[in-house]
């Protein structure tokens, strides 16, 4: 298998993956690899999908060089900016994407779950574009953290269903989607928000998303010279680190960095486990019951990780670091105080980790580029708290 | 000495009884293995068992419920299992559980801790026959049957394997949804059965969606016989015990007998 390329069967990662879903969902799962399958290599399709990024979303999206921090660091820091794609992160990407497969599919609803809420404006923004019925399930925690989201779905006509089980955060939203998904499954699509789940998704979603890395490298390539020393996303389910990767997977002389949250580091911390239709490196405990994850960032909130990148760590491919919450803060205010760009609090993981690693891990003189996966606003009131003090 | 599923459910099939499963949370309050010996003498011919997991996707409201108040309350797969062991029950007990328990113990552990507590058989609702070979490899070196769900998407070819390959019986499941307790017997369960019956030569036992002696008997006249879960689960959440168990599986158990 060459490196991030097509899984082998089953949607194999090496021994991550698979499909590990109840029986009625597996029909569905056949269903849409192959509307998948048929309609990546169809140009019609391609080109509807590019042409919808480009003059609705605002696709491509710049390489900026990021000249003060640059200057602190001592390494030249691009950030590929998807923090100004419409909606304002790179969700809208892979649901663009899902939504021309629903309507391919004949489907008339889709369902999401979402914890930052991102994912979920998403999904909203597309079924308002498409006339789709959408719904989204959010945990309750995370309802209250990102109310501004909850709010944007609801005026786009989308239902938003709290979920209160478990530990009522991002894991909690998708058992309730997929129970929905198994009730509906004939006439609705789960649009999952990143390269998570079963067969086809974590490479499905990975495909809508590379065109982060794809740009990013041309970009690169063109506006600098060469390639990138680095690559730094930060890592939930790992969507946009998926995407942004593939883009230099090949490119042996650039490294790939996913930033974890300390609290939620599914591969620093976990171990092979199955959930969400998937086996992949998982928070769980002595008894195979899965944990809670412990993070200030409502889209890093999950125990678990995308299966692909479980694979890359185990072959040695990218690596895997982890930040804490108060490294996040400081990168959040340091980024905004001197680019003039606030960060949504999970990209400012990848931020943090360069942080804190530039003349560490990073040599002096390196050529970095950090995925800035989305926009700040949704976290105003969360940080507005947590920084109170120093922002009097 | 391990009961296994088959030898008791196929002698119920071959002399036309129907068949009755019910379902009970493992750890439950701790009265569950009173609950589990009154199941059983109300008539039960076999009983699934569940570990809970912390995140049950094919359950509704009722059992996750249960689940998380028998995971609160220190229940573990060694503890329902060790404790299982220590007993002897009339009837065979079949384990349900998410794969992740299973895996995360280790497959042949695992195996070896259903041998010891005389389990003969798993229901495994997230490990499709795809992902399923290591695990029947381990479970039939211990002489453990892995049971097959079929549900109402899943088409004639692939319904006609796995009911093939299905060990103890057929599980199929009655309607489009997760476990929980549903005012009417969906259509599709008198579909699935008819349908399943024609494939198999093991019992077909319609779950999911089976709440009362009513709808145990529609469903029963269509299949082999009936699994009974939320229904059953939910009043042992409202602590009703093990006589209220008794009083809700003898009425199921007299229902179905209307049709023997
Ligand atoms: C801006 C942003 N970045 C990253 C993530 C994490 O998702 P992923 O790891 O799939 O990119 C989210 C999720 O909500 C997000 O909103």
């Amino acid at each position: 298998m060459n490196v991030m390329g097509r899984p082998e069967k089953r949607g194999r990662f090496g021994e991550f993956g698979g499909v590990y879903v109840p029986e009625s969902l597996i029909a569905a799962c056949s269903e849409l690899e192959e509307a998948f399958e048929s309609s990546w290599v169809d140009p019609e399709f391609r080109s509807e999908y590019y042409r919808i990024l480009s003059n609705y979303a605002g696709r491509p999206t710049p390489l900026t060089f990021v000249k003060r921090l640059s200057e602190k660091l001592g390494v030249d820091v691009f950030f590929k900016r998807e923090d100004l794609n419409h909606t304002g992160s790179h969700k809208i990407n892979n649901v663009i994407g899902q939504a021309l497969l629903t309507k391919r599919m004949g489907k008339k609803r889709i369902i999401a779950e979402t914890g930052a809420g991102q994912h979920g404006v998403a999904t909203a923004t597309a079924a308002a574009l498409f006339g789709l019925d959408a719904t989204v399930f959010m945990g309750e925690v995370d309802v209250k953290r990102q109310e501004l989201n909850v709010f944007r779905m609801k005026l786009l006509g989308t239902e938003v269903v709290s979920v209160s089980s478990g530990s009522k955060t991002l894991k909690d939203a998708i058992n309730e989607a997929m129970r929905d998904w198994v009730a509906n499954v004939e006439s609705t699509h789960y649009c999952i928000g990143s390269v998570m789940g079963p067969h086809p998704y974590p490479y499905m979603v990975r495909e809508f998303q590379r065109i982060i890395g794809d740009e990013a490298q041309a970009q690169f390539e063109q506006e600098i010279g060469g390639d990138p020393d680095f690559v730094v996303a930060c890592v939930g389910g790992g969507s946009n680190a998926a995407g942004t990767f593939a883009g230099f997977a090949s490119k042996e002389n650039t490294r790939l960095v996913g930033v974890e949250p300390l609290g939620g580091a599914a591969i620093g911390r976990g171990s092979p486990g199955i959930v969400h239709g998937m086996r992949t490196m998982l928070l769980q405990d002595e008894f195979g019951q899965v944990s809670e994850a412990q993070s200030v960032s409502a889209g890093l909130d999950y125990p678990g990780v995308g299966p692909e990148h479980s694979f890359l760590h185990s072959i040695g491919r990218a690596e895997y670091y982890q930040v804490n919450d108060d490294e996040v803060l400081e990168a959040t205010m340091v980024l905004s105080q001197s680019e003039g760009i606030i960060p949504a609090l999970e990209p400012a993981h990848a931020v943090a980790w360069v942080l804190r690693e530039a003349g560490k891990i990073i040599p002096n003189g390196s050529k970095v580029v950090i995925t800035m996966s989305g926009r700040g606003d949704k976290d105003a009131s969360v940080v507005a708290e947590l920084l109170k003090d120093r922002l009097a | 000495m391990t009961l296994s599923l088959s030898s008791r459910l196929d002698l119920a099939k071959s002399s036309s009884k129907k068949i009755l499963v019910p379902y009970i949370t493992g750890g439950l309050g701790g009265d569950w293995l009173e609950v589990l010996d009154a199941v059983v003498a109300a008539g039960a011919d076999a009983v699934e068992i569940g570990i809970p997991f912390s995140d049950p996707i094919m359950d509704g409201p009722v059992i996750q419920e249960a689940s998380q108040r028998a995971i609160e309350s220190g229940a573990t797969p060694s503890s329902i299992l060790g404790a299982l062991a220590k007993q002897s029950f009339g009837a065979p007990l079949a384990i349900m559980t998410y794969f992740n328990i299973v895996h995360h113990a280790g497959l042949e552990r695992f195996a070896g801790w259903l041998d010891e507590a005389s389990v003969g058989g798993v229901v495994l609702p997230d490990l499709p026959i795809e992902e399923m070979g290591e695990w029947r490899a381990v479970g039939k070196a211990h002489g453990i049957e892995t049971v097959q769900l079929v549900a109402p998407t899943t088409p004639d070819s692939r319904a006609k394997m796995l009911c093939k390959e299905a060990e103890g019986f057929v599980y199929a499941v009655g309607t489009m949804g997760v476990t929980g307790v549903r005012s009417t017997l969906s259509e599709s369960a008198t579909l699935i059965g008819s349908r399943l019956r024609g494939f198999s030569e093991k019992p077909v036992l319609i779950g999911i969606g089976v709440s009362n002696p009513q709808q145990a008997k529609e469903a029963a006249r269509s299949s082999d016989g009936v699994i009974v879960g939320s229904a059953l689960v939910g009043r042992l959440l409202a602590g009703e015990g093990p006589d209220g168990a008794f009083k809700f599986v003898a009425e199921l158990r007299s229902a179905l007998d209307e049709l023997s």
